[in-house]
Order: structure tokens, then C-alpha cells, then sequence
């Protein structure tokens, strides 16, 4: 239980994480296409479909799930992108949010139809259940194990971002797309590429997140606030800022839930107007969207 | 040559045609006035979001903020004993502007994405608080017990919707013509421009987001009069009103109608609220993934709508007429 201002801010980055692990893809989409891509919660429910149905049915260990997770909502990624989003780059902004919600009802309907509306089970590793004391707190040792997959992932996409050759070119990409091209770098491609990496961390965000954010077929729409926000205030196409944003929206949230119940989640959604309004570009914002 | 002549505010015979349909409706299928009197509520929350989406090109995915406002305020004067029915579309019209002239000033600022986040924040933040605000509001029960006076102090809302079919006819006809006078007005022709050119506007000396806020809080208005004609016609008001999926789905039917065309925002509106009793009779999951389906099929093949269809096809045939006649000669 929650029982101190430590334990909630355990919490709330904890939350924030997993936020971040999910978002972060969103933000290099809009950053990258500026493309307002609302369906993004589906491929982090895709993902925790898949690892419930690996878990749950064929007996495949956690461990090995969260990969399958990854794997299945970045091809996902793949093929939408290739065959449906790539054609509404240069739509407007209201096609795009047309087509994306869109998408969420379809892959909301569909997880309805296949798995019924009601919240997904998923049993843990013994491994991972229970409380670890650490610094003379009890932390749920879950918790931990998220917290350290998303600081590996994270240090992992910072030093592909920050030291390969696809990473320069997606960074170019952000900052001058024609500039890019004419350059001779495969905007098309790194466009592809991006969106499956981004899908695919979703994914394994909503596999790794089943246990805290829960799974059912109305999750894309539940959270897609909470995705947005983190790009909006983050500013699109910016890691750290999505980073900063995930952890003062988890930390908000959960703050805001255990402390003042009563208010709920009217918290993040004043926060969010309010962050909007005082920063249209976002607080790391390369470009006003 | 084909001349453009501006809109001089005549009625088309067709556009006679078109309201003589509802009428006929109330003689011919007397069974169906209540989903038809739903199509009015909806026709006109959908005319109200084609003045701010499809003239000013202001998007929103938080309209339903003033559509429950609006039903909110005349469901709760109802409920409490203030049941004439015109004042309390009045009241639902005064709380919903207001509301829609405090978030303009949100709205107007920033970029696409900016209002559809700042538009969406609101809507959610207006939806919490109503789940907040049990105790005035009645959370997820809903609101009940509204009683509604006769209207005029003459017609009493009656069991088979016949009141209620003709007073949402009429107070529909009444905001269409306002509209229709709107858009047709100088101040429409600006919102057009700030719509094909923001940038441009100014330098015609248009004060753009004061344009926008009027637009925007007119639009607010409007949406609050349908939310009302709801809650009285109803005589319930549930927090569906304030959801999320109304917004959506009313996105859906100006889309699916042809933005900026009014009659786009009524044909619209009629279709998916037909489509829905039919198909979410059989399955309501069902419903959601054709709309879905519908949605990502007209984005990437049918924009424009119904009415876009519509006047492509006139296009079509006015520009093969003359040619036509060329051949004759």
C-alpha cells in the first residue's frame, strides 16, 4: 500500500515510466510526420493482447511474452504504416484524426469481439511478486522490475538516437525533412522504421503495464489522453521532454488520486489545458505543432 | 464560362424540398417521431459544430462540453421546478455561450493540435465533473424527474413524441435559418478566409481570433440549445451527454454529411442516426466497428461527404451541359 510521500512518488514514477514507454512513440510520430496519430493506445493494447494470449493460453513465460508483445505491435506498425498512415502524411490534421479514431473503434470493437469487454487477468512470475524492502521501504518488487526494463529501454533509445547512423537520420529528419531527402537519406524508410519501433515499444509498454494500467478493449481510448498529453506537453519529437512530462503526469496523477480523491482525475485534464495554454509548443517543443 | 455569383440569402426550391421532408415524416410515420426528433437534436448540435469546423476550420474534439452544458442546465431548471420549456432552451443557450466564450479564448491560441488537445481537455474536464457532482447532477444514474410544462401552455409533451418532434423541428429550423443568415453574412465570408488563409486575414485587417471566439461561442450556443431540446424532449439528461464518443461521433456525422455546407451537418446527422438504430439494434460492438470502418474509408476515399459527392456531381453535369450545347451550335 501506498502509505507516504515516498511511496507515492515511487508510484507515480513508476507510472510515469510505463507512460513514457508508451508515448514515446507517439511523440517521434507526430515530431517526426507531424501526424496526429490518436490510435496509438491501440498498439499498446495489441500488445498486451498478445501477452495475455501467450501467457494465458499457451503457456509462455512473462519473460518470453514481453518480447512477442514488442515484436507483434511493431509489425502491426509496420504494415499499417506501409500500407494505410504513409498515404495521409501531407491530409490535414482533421483527416488524420478522422482516420485514427477510426482505427481505435475498429481495434476496440475487434478486442471486444475476440476477447470480451471485461479486464484481462495476467499472473506474475513468483519472482516478481511481493515487496522488496529497499532504503527501509516496502517496494512492490513489479514495480521495480518495470522501473529498471524502462531505464534500460530508455538508455537503449538514447544511445540509438544519439550515436547511430538511423538515429542521425531520424534526428534529421525531425529538424528538416526536405533537407533530409536531399541529402539522400530514405525519409520513406526511416518514417517506416520509426513507426514500428514506436508501435512496437507501445506494445510492450501495454503488455509490461497490464498489471498497472489494466487491459480491456476500452484501454486505447481510457489513456489516449494521458499519451497525448505527454507529447503535447513534452513537445512532439523530443525524448527528454516526453521523458519530464511522462514523470510530472505520473507523479500528478497518482499525487492527485491518493491526496485529493475527491477532484480524481480532473487534476490532469486542468493540468493539461493549462500546460497547453502556457506552452503551445511544448516544454522541450522543436517545432509549433 | 461558369459565373460565381455570391449567396444572396434565396431559398433553392431544393432546400424547400428539404424541410418539406421532416414534415412529411411527422404525417407519414408517426411511429418514428421519437428517433426523429433525436435526428433534429443531433441535425442541429452537428449544424453547430459545421459553423466552427466547417466555416472557420476550427477543430474541436470537446464539443459535447456544450451540448451537456446546455442539457445540464435545462434538465437541472426542469428537474426543479422551472419546467417552461422555451426559457429553459434560453438558459441552456445563455450557460452554453458563456461557456463557449470563456474556452475561445483557449481555443484560439495555438495550432491544430494545441485545440485539439486544449478542446478535448476541456471536454473531459467538464465529464469529471459532472461524475464529480453527484449531488446536482445525479453522477452515473443520471439525471431524472425532469418535468416539463406544456409547451406555450398549450401543447403537452405527449407519450408518442408529437410535441416533441414539432417543437425540435421548429427550434431546428429557427438556429438554420440563423445560421444560414451567419454564413451568408460578411462576418461569414471572414470566417471563411481565416479558414483558407490565417495568415493572409490580417493583412485584410480582420481581427482573426476575435472572429474565432464570436464563431466559436456561437457554435457553443447552439450546441447548449440542442443539449437542451434533449434533456426536455427526453426529460432525462445521463452523462453520455458530456462523453467523449459523442464528440467523436458527431465529427463522424458532419464527415460523413460534408463539412461546411449546414445541409451536410442535417444529412449527416439523419444517416448515421438511422444507420445506428438499425445496426446497433443487432450489435452495438458490431456498430462501432463499422463506424470505425466508415471513418478510415471516407478519409482516405470520400472526402467531402455526402454533400461533396452531391455537388461533384453537379459540377460534373454543369460542366457537360454547355459543352453539350458548344456541339450543337
Amino acid at each position: 500500500m501506498i502509505s507516504s510521500l515516498p511511496g507515492v512518488l515511487f508510484d507515480g514514477v513508476t507510472y510515469g515510466s510505463l507512460l513514457f514507454l508508451i508515448s514515446i512513440g507517439l511523440s517521434v510520430t507526430m515530431g517526426l510526420m507531424n501526424f496526429v496519430n490518436l490510435a496509438h493506445g491501440a498498439f499498446a493494447m495489441l500488445g498486451g493482447y498478445v501477452a495475455v494470449v501467450l501467457m494465458n493460453r499457451l503457456g509462455v513465460p512473462f519473460l518470453a511474452a514481453l518480447p512477442a508483445a514488442f515484436a507483434g505491435a511493431a509489425l502491426a506498425g509496420w504494415i499499417l504504416e506501409r500500407t494505410l498512415y504513409r498515404r495521409l502524411y501531407r491530409a490535414s490534421h482533421l483527416d488524420q484524426v478522422l482516420f485514427s479514431i477510426g482505427l481505435t473503434f475498429m481495434a476496440m470493437a475487434g478486442a471486444t469481439w475476440w476477447f470480451g469487454p471485461g479486464q484481462q487477468p495476467v499472473v506474475l512470475p513468483a519472482f516478481l511478486i511481493g515487496q522488496v524492502r529497499v532504503a527501509g521501504l516496502d517496494l512492490g518488487a513489479y514495480r521495480l522490475f518495470l522501473l529498471a526494463v524502462v531505464i534500460v529501454i530508455t538508455l537503449a533509445l538514447g544511445w540509438l538516437v544519439a550515436r547511430t547512423r538511423f538515429g542521425a537520420q531520424v534526428r534529421a529528419a525531425v529538424d528538416n525533412q526536405q533537407a533530409a531527402s536531399g541529402l539522400g537519406i530514405d525519409v520513406g524508410r526511416v518514417f517506416s522504421l520509426t513507426f514500428a519501433l514506436g508501435s512496437g515499444l507501445a506494445g510492450l509498454g501495454g503488455g509490461l503495464g497490464i498489471d498497472v494500467l489494466g487491459l480491456d478493449p476500452a484501454f486505447p481510448l481510457k489513456y489516449m489522453v494521458y499519451f497525448l498529453l505527454v507529447v503535447a506537453v513534452g513537445g512532439a519529437g523530443s525524448i527528454r521532454g516526453s521523458l519530464v512530462a511522462a514523470m510530472v503526469l505520473g507523479v500528478a496523477d497518482v499525487a492527485g488520486k491518493y491526496y485529493v480523491p475527491a477532484v480524481g482525475a480532473f487534476v490532469i485534464y486542468a493540468m493539461m489545458v493549462l500546460l497547453l495554454v502556457a506552452f503551445p509548443a511544448g516544454l522541450y517543443g522543436r517545432r509549433a505543432a | 464560362m461558369m459565373r460565381h455569383r455570391l449567396a444572396d440569402g434565396r431559398w433553392h426550391p431544393a432546400e424547400i424540398v428539404f424541410w418539406l421532408m421532416p414534415v412529411a415524416v411527422f404525417f407519414l410515420l408517426p411511429d418514428y417521431l421519437i428517433l426523429g426528433s433525436q435526428i433534429l437534436i443531433t441535425g442541429l448540435f452537428a449544424l453547430s459544430l459545421d459553423l466552427i469546423l466547417g466555416y472557420a476550420g476550427v477543430v474541436s474534439l470537446g464539443h459535447a462540453a456544450f451540448f451537456g452544458l446546455g442539457a445540464y442546465t435545462a434538465g437541472l431548471l426542469g428537474a426543479h421546478g422551472w419546467g417552461e420549456p422555451i426559457s429553459g432552451l434560453l438558459a441552456a443557450a445563455a450557460v452554453a455561450a458563456f461557456a463557449g466564450w470563456l474556452c475561445s479564448f483557449l481555443v484560439v491560441r495555438g495550432g491544430d493540435l494545441t485545440r485539439l488537445m486544449v478542446t478535448l481537455g476541456i471536454g473531459l474536464m467538464l465529464f469529471e465533473a459532472a461524475n464529480k457532482a453527484a449531488f446536482l447532477t445525479g453522477g452515473v444514474d443520471g439525471l431524472s424527474g425532469v418535468t416539463m410544462r406544456p409547451l406555450l401552455g398549450m401543447f403537452e409533451f405527449d407519450l408518442y413524441g408529437k410535441t416533441a418532434y414539432l417543437y425540435s423541428l421548429a427550434v431546428l429550423f429557427a438556429m438554420f435559418v440563423l445560421v444560414r443568415r451567419i454564413v451568408a453574412s460578411p462576418f461569414g465570408l471572414s470566417l471563411r478566409g481565416v479558414r483558407e488563409g490565417a495568415r493572409r486575414m490580417p493583412a485584410l485587417g480582420a481581427n482573426v481570433p476575435r472572429r474565432l471566439r464570436v464563431a466559436f461561442t456561437v457554435a457553443a450556443a447552439i450546441a447548449g440549445v440542442a443539449g437542451g431540446l434533449l434533456a426536455q424532449t427526453t426529460q432525462f439528461v445521463g452523462m453520455d451527454v458530456l462523453g467523449f464518443p459523442r464528440s467523436a461521433e458527431l465529427l463522424v456525422m458532419l464527415v460523413l454529411g460534408g463539412t461546411g455546407r449546414l445541409y451536410g451537418a442535417l444529412i449527416g446527422a439523419a444517416l448515421f442516426m438511422i444507420a445506428q438504430d438499425v445496426l446497433a439494434g443487432i450489435n452495438p460492438v458490431y456498430w462501432q466497428f463499422w463506424i470505425g470502418l466508415l471513418l478510415v474509408l471516407m478519409v482516405l476515399y470520400a472526402r467531402g461527404g455526402v454533400m461533396g459527392a452531391v455537388s461533384a456531381w453537379m459540377a460534373r453535369r454543369r460542366a457537360v451541359a454547355p459543352r453539350e450545347h458548344g456541339a450543337d451550335a
